[in-house]
């Protein structure tokens, strides 16, 4: 890929980072939101290629790990009616609800299927006219336009097999929440720059002013993370709280209208439950009205909010930023990728998870 | 699954405002990718692709911005490359 390797060059990540330290004449806190610029984070040590004092906090960006345990129960509970081919990512099928995850009901005899696109899923339907095709649509503004598009796709083909169990979540009411938050030590942000090639920069805009904090879109590369530290450092030195895109080649200050318009066309904003966050409000994405013989709610009965796991586990934490996964006690011991007891470290984008990959040759030696 | 990744297009078929598509290269596995939110997509363009979808076309002259300005950095200051 052009420029791939280019975003990864040592030499350019130790120039910005030379000018990070440059630029900062006082500690500052950023967190970044997303769960994939946390992994790169950890991967590539971005972390520790900055000066002291400026410190990168890991935000609430996993939507596997902020989806609720009830939906997880619903979805479970779907799977497992005759006649059900259940659909989902991947990632989804180890994560836990209230007893036992999406894999265990597969090994159970559930028809559960991992597809790489909710497109795979309305074909299946297509392919399986006298079964129930439910396709688990989680996942930030990024995935809404795909989810959309299946239901729309789905319609124009006439299929009543086909429904969406909706856990759509959106990323600026997550923000705004932690912003509100008593403890809060966020001074600024790096927000993801795909959940922005969505929606555009609108509700960013609204958060930095109202909030009078920067907020810096940036990518997932090295030299796009420091590039968006460097951004963020140096508006907080300036005082000044502006919306910065550090991530012009894909992002547009209006997003992607198309995009934009059919998620807007076929999804309305409504609360939502966040693992580790509780209900927020406005937070998440549930089908529009006219849209709702696709909800799978409707046809097989609405999500209960389950629950906060018990446990030793301090996920709700880490996912909101208050403490690092290498600051739970369980972390490493007891709490393990093979045996994991939360959701931050089944998620191969949890915070945990990204702790235990690339942290563990220090983790033997402390 | 919340990553998008880049990749190029190959070939591209139909016109449909819904389902126009494309064969896709990402450094030598070929998918094939819903171009509907990209009606300007063409062969040979780089496209960010997120389950099956392609939401944005890369721009080429923003990618190579920040190194101009990286080349320029060193020329001004010599101190770099020394810090931890
Ligand atoms: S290390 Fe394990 S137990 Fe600790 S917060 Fe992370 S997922 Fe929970």
């Amino acid at each position: 890929m052009k420029y791939r390797d280019e975003y990864r060059d040592p030499a350019s990540a130790r120039r910005l980072s030379a000018e990070i330290a440059r630029t900062a004449t006082r500690p500052w806190t950023l967190m970044e939101v997303c769960g994939g610029q946390t992994h790169a984070i950890l991967r590539h040590g971005i972390d520790r290629m900055l000066p002291e004092g400026v410190e990168l906090i890991h935000g609430p960006g996993c939507p596997v790990c902020v989806t609720p345990l009830g939906c997880i129960d619903k979805a479970i509970e779907i799977a497992m009616e005759p006649g059900v081919i259940f659909c989902s990512f991947g990632d989804m099928l180890r994560v836990p609800g209230s007893s036992g995850d999406l894999a265990a009901a597969r090994s159970r005899g559930a028809d559960v299927r991992i597809v790489y696109s909710p497109l795979d899923a309305v074909a299946l339907a297509e392919a399986n006219p006298q079964r129930e095709v439910v396709f688990l649509a989680v996942g930030f503004e990024t995935t809404a336009p795909a989810n959309a598009m299946a239901v729309r796709q789905a319609h124009r083909s006439g299929l009543g097999n086909f429904s969406l169990l909706v856990a759509q979540v959106l990323v600026p009411p997550a923000i705004e929440s932690l912003l509100t938050s008593p403890g809060c030590r966020v001074q600024g942000f790096l927000a993801a720059g795909h959940v922005c090639t969505v929606m555009g920069l609108d509700a960013y805009e609204q958060l930095a002013q109202t909030y009078r904090v920067p907020i810096v879109v940036t990518g997932f590369e090295p030299v796009d993370i420091l590039d968006g530290v460097l951004a963020c450092v140096s508006e907080l030195e300036q005082g000044s709280a502006r919306v910065l895109n550090r991530y012009a080649r894909v992002v547009r200050s209006e997003g992607n209208p198309a995009a934009r318009a059919m998620v807007e066309g076929v999804f309305a904003v409504v609360p939502r439950y966040w693992r580790g966050m509780g209900l927020l409000p406005a937070s998440g994405l549930g089908l529009a009205p006219a849209w709702q013989q696709y909800d799978a709610e409707r046809r097989f009965g609405g999500v209960e909010a389950g629950p906060e796991p018990a446990g030793e586990c301090i996920s709700g934490l880490v996912l909101r930023g208050e403490r690092r996964p290498d600051q739970c006690p369980a972390f490493g011991s007891r709490c393990t990728p093979e045996a994991p007891l939360g959701v931050t470290m089944v998620s191969g984008e949890g915070a945990c998870a990204a702790y235990f990959r690339y942290r563990e040759p220090q983790r033997a030696f402390g | 699954m919340c990553l998008a990744v880049p990749g190029r297009i190959l070939e591209v078929e139909g016109d449909d405002p819904l389902s126009r598509s494309a064969r896709v290269d990402f450094g030598g596995l070929v998918r094939r990718v819903n171009l509907a939110f990209v009606p300007e997509a063409g062969v040979g363009d780089h496209v960010l692709v997120h389950v099956g979808v392609a939401l944005a076309v890369i721009d080429e002259d923003e990618a190579s911005r920040i190194f101009t300005w990286l080349g320029e950095l060193e020329t001004v200051d010599p101190t770099d490359g020394s810090r931890p």
